[in-house]
């Protein structure tokens, strides 16, 4: 459970533009150390692209995100890899390397990052395969695999270096519910297990709710609500209440914002149907 | 106006470009060390690269020495030369034609599926899984492919060469007729180690650079969809092709032009 340290990773006052879209709006959001964080949102809301700030792949335009104390945009090319090594990352499709059999993926990282004998190498494997039930999967190929067993085997490989944080990137899109239950149980049961801190982007809220510490929703570039995972199904705030209870219309609209449907079919606003047949 | 503005924004981009590559081709060139150490990925790549274009490179060469010894021989014989027709068809092709056909189908061969393969990884996530495992892709996945690229395209361009040439002879001295020891000892005369071979060399060696760095910087560039990885294959090869054409008239007027 909880292991109430302090925060753990920090991002303030955020800000990220992509081309002329506001991604991020002076985001303010704490993660606490040797919980599960969960951040929420409806899609596009730019949850991958938070990930990608915290691993340091993107820059953002103002604000700073500090992982254990480091200030991820300002540290040389060096630092950056040292504290990513101390950080799993699952990709959302799993991002295996396709060349590479399940057992060579996972030892990918200990044969780059480490010195350690083949020997040994085998067996940490082989444990980490274990902890996520893959162990005699080991053979195959990442194009042998279901969807859910290439994100366990990608989570082997996120855990291979006993990282201290590991972002999720939606874990669970698009698995069917034994893949998700299984998942979900593995990030509770590896993150108290291994000591970790656990950051998981997502939309399922039911799954994460039931594992989640404390969960962020975001919305129009901001976190509209933070807490406990009660706290946030009580909400009444309307756009959080819309995005837990699923509704298809509230402050998000179902629409993509535009000119009403009338000037498109009937040109009444913009001049008769030759002008709207042209648009 | 219009077409004016066009225009400049097309400069621009292409400049932008060509900074992308510039800086894509010195954290690359930091890499070679390291993949230089990786033997058994190295000695691999060179084998996807280099051994697999072999057979292509091999009957190419074939028919381009066969057809050299045809168009030869006929120009020849009208001076009464047709005994210089071993020099010609080496000169023509360890000079030009070995360098520049080999790279062109080593560019639709290797160029293309390189690019394909780097952009595809970049699309599965694979590149941006790589570094976020602090193990930067330029070094581990791109380094050592651009270094069996170096390794591998002069090689083909002298199995071209020398397979051309043995097709030359079958044309000319097995069909046409030709004395076979003059053939050869044309050649041999005429052929010279440095003027000729060196330089043809140098342009391989060149070549292979150049195609496989705009190869694999079309890859990593590619937008991540299917379409962006098909645009990264197509214009892998276009731009390698203009740019062994134009090449190789640069370093041909620098090499033969006294």
């Amino acid at each position: 459970m909880p292991g109430g340290a302090g925060p753990l990773v920090l991002v303030e006052g955020l800000s990220f533009q992509r081309g002329s879209r506001t991604v991020f709006d002076s985001l303010d959001i704490s993660m606490a150390k040797g919980e599960i964080t969960a951040v929420l949102g409806p899609s596009g809301v730019g949850k991958t692209t938070l990930l990608k700030l915290i691993g340091g792949e993107l820059r953002p335009d103002r604000g700073r995100v500090v992982v254990g104390g480091d200030e991820v945009h300002r540290l040389s090319r060096s630092r950056l890899y040292a504290m990513r090594r101390r950080m799993g990352v699952l990709f959302q499709a799993g991002a295996l390397f396709t060349d590479l059999d399940v057992f060579d993926n996972v030892a990918f990282p200990l044969r780059e990052h480490t010195r350690l004998s083949e020997e040994l190498i085998r067996n940490i494997v082989l444990l980490k395969l274990e902890a996520v039930g893959l162990r005699n999967a080991r053979h195959l190929w990442p194009r042998e695999l279901s969807g859910g067993m290439a994100r366990r085997v990608a989570l082997a490989r996120a855990i291979a270096l006993d990282p201290e944080i590991v972002l999720y990137d939606e874990p669970l899109a698009g698995q069917d519910p034994i893949s998700a239950g299984m998942l979900v149980a593995l990030m509770r049961q590896l993150n108290d297990s291994l000591g970790l801190t656990s950051i998981v982007v997502t939309h399922d809220v039911e799954e994460i709710a039931g594992i989640a510490d404390t969960m962020h929703v975001l919305s129009g570039g901001r976190c509209i609500a933070s807490g406990p995972p009660e706290e946030i199904r009580g909400s009444a705030e309307p756009s959080v209440r819309q995005f837990i209870q699923g509704l298809p219309d509230g402050p998000v609209p179902f629409h993509f914002p535009g000119p009403p449907i009338a000037e498109d079919l009937l040109g009444m606003a913009a001049g008769g149907p030759a002008a709207a047949a042209r648009a | 106006m219009e077409a004016f503005a066009w225009l400049g924004r097309r400069v621009l981009d292409w400049v932008e470009v060509l900074g992308r590559g510039t800086v894509f081709l010195a954290r690359v060139l930091a890499g070679l060390p390291g993949a230089a150490a990786r033997v058994r990925d190295l000695v691999r790549q060179i084998g996807r690269v280099g051994a697999e274009s072999m057979v292509l490179i091999l009957v190419s060469g074939l028919f381009v020495g066969m057809v050299l010894g045809l168009q030869g021989y006929n120009m020849l014989v009208r001076f009464g030369a047709e005994e210089s027709l071993g020099l010609a068809v080496a000169l023509a092709l360890v000079r030009e034609l070995g360098p520049v056909v080999s790279a062109l189908l080593y560019a639709g061969r290797a160029g293309s599926a390189l690019a394909a393969e780097i952009g595809l990884m970049k699309t599965t996530e694979q590149l941006a899984a790589m570094g976020m495992m602090a193990v930067d892709p330029l070094h581990r996945v791109v380094a050592p492919r651009f270094l069996a690229g170096i390794i591998a395209v002069p090689l083909l361009a002298a199995m071209f060469s020398a397979v051309g040439v043995l097709g030359g002879q079958f044309v000319g001295v097995g069909l046409l007729g030709v004395d076979d020891g003059a053939f050869w000892s044309q050649m041999q005369a005429g052929v010279d180690l440095r003027d000729d071979i060196a330089n043809g060399i140098v342009k391989s060696v060149v070549f292979g650079v150049v195609v496989t760095w705009i190869s694999l910087f079309q890859g990593h560039d590619a937008v991540p969809t299917s379409e962006g990885v098909s645009r990264a294959t197509t214009r892998s090869v276009v731009w390698s092709s203009l740019a062994v054409f134009g090449l190789d008239f640069v370093l041909t007027s620098l090499m033969f032009n006294d």
